[in-house]
């Protein structure tokens, strides 16, 4: 049967031999040379935003608002008030339906249909561009109520906040482990209890954590800003006033003439750099630990 | 044909595991050897230590001498045609899934610098032959792709990938034991067919399977080599008393 | 769905379900609202223009006269330049971080590459006005009008901003997210799969070939497409670079206009209700694209990776 079948010895060229081996040194060369050519310029880069950015903060920065054009000096604190305005707007919106969102998918609809449809499209909408919802926001809110507003703004945040935290938060309940489900439904707990006071706060951190990335990406965001929130020159905290935003004002500095506007938009990228650096390390942590360490 | 293999002192490390301490013995060329032990006893290891696989592993470790034929394995710098020239069939098949039959069989070939049609159609069908798959496939050597066969099939597949390329050796680490009971009969059927062409070793958690084909067999225990005899012996009258503890199944 | 089984149906428990579904449906309301508000606020010019709309090149707001191919072609180009530039990098980097980095440069480098990903664009916008431009304008554009300049696509007053330097910004902010999304994808690939290659004699190389990016292509194309989306998409740092004239030019130092970009920069000056559903109109035909451009490129990604959820993007 099959012992007596040949096989044919294998004769590979000398050719084939040296083409292999200098194949596999040209792969590895053209890997690390991309890494290298990739990552150089990224490090100079992240690099010279915070060198432009540290010599361009100081105290005046964080309590003044701009002086007018010519003058030295100057801060960008009612970006900062503005932002965080229109952040805390956002927030109140898109952090309890978001968590919401991602309760349900995580812990009612696991295999549902309806949580797939749920995930796909909150990827999805992840993916569309800001400036979209800013104009749905504009004619949703601005046009009737004639003017830009914060709160025109913090809608625009908050509708972007959702898909992020819903997906964030069912990554992070389904880390936490059936054992602690079970031990509370076997104390005779009620689900919806079990479900926030337990699972939920297992996985607190992880959830916490999620909506600082969702708060520091929406927080960055300048194009649905700039036809809701429209900016603001002056100090400004009424929610139904155009308001200034960091990004937004980093933008109109840095496309401005002026060279002491340009200091302040450095300066304003650098604190959201900090905001961006402390979220994803945060985030990391959290997630390379495990949100286990609660359950155990 | 198939070549013998000498073993000398060998040792593997996974990190700081001594997972194999001082191993040496003669493995008979164009003869089945099986190697047995409980689970964690390091016969998969050693076996990954006679192709080099070892090393893959970026703990993995290895000290000693292993002469495949008249070749210091070791010695050498690349692993790459040491690797051809001793194939390797794991325990769960992996056939290549984005691939037809065809080109799963003939992927070794290509990456030697095969080209010419008629070559491959050959070599493809003499090792679906010798792995007893040819009848099964042949019809749908092109349409098929090789995840879509079954479990034992797609054993048999891997087993006629690695003939294809020509080897001295066969490994076969536990081949069977995710397959059921008529796909572990033929491979074993086939073991007993290739071993007049390849040196074959098996690693097997079957005592019986090891009796049904292997002329000699190697007990392991905790990263050692208790005893290593021809079969019948080691089955019936074991020189060692961890090997007969073991054959009558007072452990493992 | 362990708690479906577990047969409680307490009115709390009814309720709380409810609540919670009501808040993951307003993930399909917020895609319905956009719709429904783009496509209500770009009425006047879908019924003046009808889809000629798309293929006039003429933006004329004065005469109320809108055509957006010239910013169609924008940020097609725009984003085509950026894919050919990034893509082979962004593997390359995601090879060597996956099969060839040593470990302790490999946390390091995949947290720089996720910082990287989440920096906002107006800061990439920012970094670009004041160190790209004139870097291109000083050294790179005159060696490609010097040596590529006889083919027509590096030619014209050397300004710095422009096509070019769109396209480049491009590439800088969406290398990171392919290069994670393919390294997800790669490590994704069964560790029996690369032994299996390995084990036929072959090098390291033929291992990665054979026995992980030809199983990984589709989730490869997936993060690819990612990044077409995400390009196509990008407003800051577009607008502060490509030069805000709609024109289509052959040059790719030519200034030039994006879709994104013109709604950024016209929207609040937009003088009358026909100007402003001309550009809300774009703002559609950008959503529309987007969603179709993620939802293929999701599809493929979860084919390959099962459906787990993937972060940081």
């Amino acid at each position: 049967m099959a012992s007596n079948i040949v096989m044919p010895p294998l004769r590979a060229r000398a050719s084939n031999r040296l083409w292999r081996v200098f194949a596999n040194h040209l792969a590895t060369t053209a890997a690390v040379g991309s890494t290298i050519l990739v990552m150089v310029p990224l490090i100079a880069i992240f690099g010279y935003l915070i060198y432009k950015g540290a010599s361009s903060l100081n105290l005046a920065f964080f309590t003044q608002i701009p002086k007018p054009v010519g003058e030295a000096g100057g801060g960008m604190a009612n970006s900062i008030l503005g932002s965080g305005i229109l952040l805390a707007i956002a927030s109140l919106m898109g952090v309890p339906i978001g968590i919401a969102g991602g309760i349900y998918v995580a812990e009612f609809g696991r295999n549902k249909r309806l949580a797939n449809m749920v995930r796909f499209t909150a990827d999805v909408l992840n993916g569309v561009p800001s400036i979209v919802m800013g104009i749905a926001v504009y004619t949703l809110i601005v046009v009737p109520q004639k003017h830009f507003s914060a709160l025109a703004g913090g809608v625009a945040l908050g509708i972007m906040m959702i898909p992020t935290i819903t997906r964030t938060t069912e990554e992070m309940l389904l880390m936490v482990p059936l054992n602690v489900r079970e031990a509370a439904l076997g104390l005779g707990v009620p689900n919806w209890r079990s479900v926030l006071s337990i699972t939920l706060r297992t996985a607190s951190p992880g959830v916490i954590t999620g909506c600082m990335l969702a708060f520091a990406r929406v927080a960055g965001e300048t194009a649905p800003l700039l036809f809701t929130a429209f900016g603001n020159q002056f100090w400004s905290s009424s929610v139904n006033e155009p308001i200034a935003a960091l990004p937004l004002q980093i933008f109109v500095y840095a496309i401005s003439p002026y060279d002491e506007w340009h200091r302040l938009a450095w300066g304003g990228a650098l604190v959201l750099i900090v905001l961006i650096v402390v979220s994803v390390a945060l985030v990391r942590y959290v997630a390379g630990r495990g949100v286990l360490k609660g359950a155990s | 044909m198939g070549v013998e293999i000498e073993v000398s002192d060998l040792n593997a490390w996974y990190g700081t595991n001594h997972t194999l301490q001082s191993i040496s013995l003669r493995i008979p060329a164009n003869h089945a050897t099986a190697l047995i032990g409980p689970s964690g006893c390091g016969k998969s290891t050693f076996v990954r230590c006679l192709n080099r696989m070892h090393e893959t592993n970026p703990i993995g470790r290895v000290t000693g001498t292993v002469r495949v034929g008249q070749v210091d394995i070791y010695a050498q710098s690349s692993p790459v045609e040491i690797r051809r020239r001793i194939g390797m069939v794991f325990q769960r098949p992996n056939p290549f899934p984005t691939m037809s039959i065809y080109d799963n069989v003939a992927s070794g070939l290509r990456l030697n610098g095969y080209r010419n049609r008629k070559v491959l159609d050959e070599v493809v069908e003499r090792s679906l032959q010798q792995a007893a798959l040819w009848e099964e496939v042949k019809n749908d050597l092109k349409k098929k792709s090789g995840a879509s066969l079954s479990g034992g099939q797609q054993q048999r597949l891997c087993i006629a990938r690695a003939l294809a390329v020509d080897p001295e050796v066969m490994l076969m680490d536990e081949p069977a034991s995710a397959l059921d009971p008529v796909s572990t009969a033929k491979i074993e059927d086939l073991i007993f067919q290739l071993k007049s062409q390849y040196t074959i070793v098996i690693v097997t958690h079957n005592m019986q399977q090891a009796a049904r084909v292997a002329e000699n067999t190697g007990f392991f225990l905790n990263g050692k080599l208790v005893e290593f005899d021809a079969t019948h012996k080691i089955f019936t009258n074991p020189t060692d008393k961890r090997t007969e503890d073991y054959i009558t199944g007072r452990f493992g | 769905m362990f708690l479906l089984n577990c047969g409680s149906s307490s009115l709390a428990d009814r309720t709380f379900s409810g609540l919670m579904l009501l808040c993951a449906l307003s993930i399909f309301a917020i895609v319905l609202l956009i719709l429904f508000e783009l496509i209500s606020g770009s009425k006047l010019t879908i019924q003046k223009f009808g889809l000629s709309f798309f293929f006039g090149s003429a933006w004329d707001p004065v005469n109320g006269n809108f055509g957006a191919l010239p910013f169609i072609y924008g940020t097609v180009v725009s984003s085509i330049l950026s894919l050919i530039i990034a893509v082979p990098l962004a593997v390359g980097v995601a090879i060597f971080l996956t099969e060839m980095c040593p470990a302790f440069l490999r946390g390091f480098l995949a947290f720089f590459t996720e910082l990287l990903a989440a920096i906002p664009s107006v800061v990439y916008g920012l970094w670009a006005v004041f160190v790209l431009i004139p870097l291109l304008r000083q050294y790179v554009n005159p060696f490609l009008i010097r040596t590529l300049g006889w083919s027509g696509i590096f030619a014209g007053p050397n300004y710095g901003i422009g096509m070019l330097a769109a396209g480049v910004i491009l590439s800088i902010m969406i290398l990171p997210i392919i290069s994670s999304l393919t390294r997800e994808v790669i490590s994704a690939v069964p560790h029996s799969q690369r032994e299996a290659v390995l084990a036929l004699g072959a090098t390291r190389w033929e291992m990665i070939r054979m026995g992980v990016l030809r199983n990984a292509r589709i989730g490869i194309v997936g993060a690819v497409i990612l990044g077409l989306g995400r390009a196509l998409g990008e407003t800051m740092a577009v607008t502060m670079v490509i030069g805000n004239r709609p024109e289509i030019a052959r040059s790719l130092l030519a200034p030039g206009y994006s879709m994104a970009s013109v709604i950024a920069n016209e929207f609040t000056e937009a003088s009358d209700e026909l100007y402003l559903s001309a550009l809300i109109e774009i703002g559609l035909a950008l959503f529309i694209v987007t969603i179709v451009v993620n939802a293929l490129a999701r599809v493929l990604v979860w084919a390959v990776t099962r459906g787990a959820p993937v972060r940081g993007t």
